[in-house]
């Protein structure tokens, strides 16, 4: 187990003061800490955008790939190597937007990964344009009239895709973000925290202080409960917005474990010095 | 008239779904390659499930053959549409089998003396077990036709049927191919102008370039293999599906063409040997994944198997027309290992190469085929993989890594290349990006570390030219032809035909297509009779040439139908060019265009 210390690397974050991904930040470490994941056995995979450049942030090994593609990323890397813990942190364009196919088909895979998805219903990066978690009306540089479209509801994509842990946190709740982090590392299948984050710069409406008046901690809910999950994250989202765990299947198998190739040892770790051929190139005799 | 021992050039033609391909391949071509003959078999077939028009070519020969012919000796027509697309094809004598009950044919359709052999083949399937039989009733009538061993069949004929569907298939199979033999013995008149007969067996293998590709991920130790279905591709993904319990593989098919690049190289970020594969248009979608795998300098090998294009294209067809396009792609100027294998054995052998010179170089490694070479079929010596080295560069053993106090994932080196670690090692944890970066991996926008970066990049690739193979020459003349991958087959046999005429050539085939072979392409284009071939519209390997040496390749021969060429097309480009032309473009028809 490493420290918070340990798990801080030199560099410093380029993000606004004020942004939502410091204690978004924060809160990965402290959760990556307390679940007691070494370092070197740890890779956090990004997409593009200011939230995905996390992983220069954490002291373990990380792979900042193309926008949309962490989890792709993510995948090769559990599978060459799946005694790795595997994280994806990306942002709200980038996993709902041009990652949204790969966000779908790797919910239902249900490899045992974790993703943090740092949802600021705005794209900052690019200064400022919407995203599709955008409230619908909402204003900016790219719809200056307003969105059309009916925004993407992350929680109930997710359950829905298949994911077997399915959370919404908030990025001023430090704390309680951390133990839905550490609940998610602790999960044996694919975990998924859409964290609600304000953008200090481009999102003038879901502010800070929007989220306070709006957020509440969800209590007496049956989290094995799929109907209710989806209920619960259809239903409110407005003047009350609930955060913490949705749902949680606890026994469903995971991808890695239906591959018996690894089963004994990961993909990494297979010989491949002096692979025998000759039983294969009977099939061309 | 002396019959025509072991040079016989076989067609089989039906609609779509009639099994025609596998009773080609898996049993007559078979057969040949267990009497020890040369097989080159080549299908075409449209983008259809059933019907449309199917046609399989299987060239025998005592001696090595590298291709198919235009040439056929005998046809096994199902339809009729068979016989009137391809009896222009046939030589003096050939000979055509149909089911006499459902075809009408009549000699004088044809524009040469061929002998017709009208076989109740539907009638003689029915009896032998079911209409399905129809393919190996004719497959009997052509052995009959042949005088060839029906022992060496019916082996051939247990051999692809016990396991799979059990001794009943077995035993009608092989009543239905004496019930084809048969028929021909019992109603033949003159004996039939080609014959084959047994020889000593040197050769032990018969596959397609894909079979050829996927044996080769395999020896050379590729253990993620991630992909999207595409023609003329997919077979190489199929093939290694099938095996990856056998030798320990994960083969994923992936939701699209961008997972499937971005997860090989997520898997070879993790350390292990990973690939892709798909076609022109899979690759558009791959094409940042490419600049990713540059740019971490993450090891990976990409198969693209060429179709024509642009958009669609023609999904069952061929063409050498994405050869620039692989050159450039990605954004800015990433360097990159392109080889083209020229057939199966080098199908084999060089995908083994790639897997060793993308971990030795970190940077993307192309396999570039087509649908010629993917999906023909070759006899070949069995592989001598007594040599085959598994190298993977600078990949840092744990111990290593664990001594390291600074470790810098981009160290800028002499030879461009860093210690490469990978996750689960103590002591290297790093991050690596699709941003510019510093040598430690973190984002960095500074001009003189931009500069030093892209040079370490490109200093690969000088390194990597000094350790791939050179072009080959084939044979000896005044006389220079130059090719490129698949190509190479046609070119070979048409050298043959060449010299029969008195005309000796030497034959250049480049494989390694980047690192760019400057120096031999210099020498060669100052030859200002070289003739460069391509399967396709603009040359466009002679436009990097002239690129990269100044120098302009004027005589060619070309050809862009979505089929292959035919060696009997070199042959006549070659001439007609000797004759003055200088750009000869060539179709089913022969010659569309010389000027």
């Amino acid at each position: 187990m490493a420290s918070i210390a340990e798990l801080t690397p030199k560099e410093t974050p380029t993000w606004c003061p004020g942004c939502g991904d410091f204690t978004i930040l924060s809160s990965l470490k402290n959760a990556i800490a307390e679940a007691g994941l070494k370092p070197e056995e740890t890779v956090i995979a990004s997409g593009i955008g200011c939230g995905s450049k996390a992983p220069h942030y954490v002291k373990t090994y990380g792979f900042e790939s193309l926008h949309g593609r962490g989890i792709p990323a993510a995948t090769g890397a559990k599978l060459a190597n799946h005694k790795l813990n595997v994280l994806v942190v990306a942002g709200d364009g980038d996993t709902y937007g041009i990652g949204c196919n790969h966000f779908m088909h790797t919910m239902r895979r249900n490899l045992n990964m974790t993703f943090v998805i740092q949802d600021n219903a705005i794209y900052g990066l690019t200064k400022g344009q919407t995203s599709p978690t955008s409230q619908q009306g909402f204003k900016s540089n790219s719809t200056p009239t307003g969105v059309l479209e009916e925004p993407v509801n992350p929680v109930r994509w997710a359950i829905i895709a298949g994911a077997t842990y399915v959370a919404r946190g908030y990025a001023m709740d430090i704390n309680h973000l951390k133990e839905l982090i550490v609940g998610a590392l602790k999960h044996n299948g694919m975990s998924v925290v859409d964290v609600l984050q304000p953008c200090v710069t481009y999102n003038k409406v879901n502010t800070a202080p929007w989220y306070n008046e709006r957020v509440y901690h969800i209590k007496d809910h049956n989290v094995k409960d799929k109907e209710a999950a989806m209920k619960l994250a259809d239903n409110e989202w407005g003047d009350k917005i609930p955060i913490g765990l949705f749902y949680h299947e606890k026994d469903k198998p995971t991808y890695e474990e239906g591959i018996p190739q690894i089963a004994k040892q990961p993909l990494k770790d297979h010989d491949i010095s002096n692979v025998d051929i000759s039983k294969l190139l009977l099939k061309y005799k | 008239m002396s019959r025509i021992v072991n040079k016989f050039s076989w067609k089989v033609g039906g609609a779509a779904g009639d099994g025609i391909l596998n009773a080609g391949l898996q049993m007559f071509a078979k057969t040949c390659l267990r009497g020890g003959l040369q097989v080159f078999a080549t299908a075409e077939y449209p983008s259809l499930i059933r019907g449309g028009h199917n046609n399989l070519d299987v060239h025998v020969c005592a001696e090595p053959v590298h291709s198919h012919t235009k040439d056929t000796n005998l046809l096994v027509a199902f339809n009729k549409e068979t016989i009137d697309k391809h009896k222009h094809e046939l030589t003096e004598g050939a000979g055509v089998i149909f089911d006499g009950d459902n075809v009408k044919v009549e000699e004088n359709e044809f524009d040469k003396k061929v002998r017709l052999y009208p076989v109740p083949l539907l009638k003689l399937a029915n009896e032998n077990g079911g209409k399905v039989m129809r393919n190996t009733v004719a497959l009997g009538a052509t052995m009959a036709l042949l005088d060839f061993d029906m022992t060496i069949f019916n082996q051939v004929v247990s051999d692809n049927f016990l396991k799979k569907k059990g001794q009943g298939i077995v035993d009608s199979n092989i009543k239905a191919a004496k019930a084809g033999f048969d028929y021909i013995k019992s109603t033949q008149k003159e004996e039939f102008g080609w014959k084959l007969e047994k020889q000593e067996r040197e050769n032990n293998l018969f596959m397609s370039g894909n079979e050829a590709i996927a044996a080769g991920a395999i020896k050379g130790g590729c253990k993620f293999y991630s992909a999207y279905p595409m023609t003329p591709a997919s077979s190489v993904m199929i093939n290694l599906a099938a095996q990856e319990r056998n030798f320990g593989i994960v083969v994923k098919h992936t939701e699209d063409e961008l997972a499937a690049v971005n997860m090989a190289v997520g898997a070879a970020f993790a350390g292990v040997r990973s690939a892709t594969g798909t076609s022109g248009g899979g690759f558009c979608l791959m094409a940042e994944g490419f600049g990713l795998a540059n740019m971490s300098e993450t090891p990976i090998v990409m198969v693209e198997a060429m179709r024509p294009g642009p958009g669609s294209g023609m999904a069952t067809h061929t063409s050498q027309g994405d050869l620039r396009f692989l050159m450039h792609v990605s954004t800015d100027e990433a360097p990159r290992i392109i080889i083209a294998p020229g057939d199966i054995e080098e199908c084999f052998f060089r995908t083994i190469d790639a897997f060793n010179l993308a971990e030795k170089y970190q940077m993307p490694v192309i396999i570039l085929t087509d649908k010629f070479l993917a999906e023909s079929y070759a006899t070949a010596v069995e592989y001598d993989v007594s040599n085959v080295k598994i190298e993977r560069g600078k990949l840092m053993t744990d111990a290593e890594a664990a001594k390291e106090t600074d470790y810098r994932r981009y160290r800028i080196t002499e030879d461009g290349i860093s210690p490469r670690a990978i996750p689960s090692q103590k002591g290297a944890i790093h991050v690596a990006s699709s941003y510019e970066h510093d040598e430690h991996g973190n984002e960095c926008e500074d001009e003189d570390n931009r500069v030093a970066m892209h040079d370490k990049r490109f200093r690969k690739l000088d390194n990597a030219d000094k350790d791939i193979d050179r072009p080959k020459t084939y044979g000896d003349g005044d006389l220079n032809i130059l090719s490129w991958g698949s190509t190479k087959g046609p070119v070979l046999e048409a050298q043959k035909l060449l010299e029969k005429d008195g005309i000796k050539t030497k034959f250049t085939h480049v494989v390694f297509m980047s690192p760019f072979p400057t120096k031999e392409m210099t020498d060669l284009a100052k030859d200002p009779n070289l003739i460069i071939v391509e399967n396709n519209k603009t040359a466009l390997f002679a436009g990097m040439i002239r690129e990269h040496t100044g120098l302009e390749i004027e005589r060619k021969v070309l050809r862009y139908d979505g089929r292959g060429f035919a060696p009997e097309d070199i042959h006549k480009g070659v001439k007609e060019i000797l004759n003055g032309k200088k750009e000869v473009v060539f179709s089913r028809h022969g010659i569309t265009r010389s000027e």
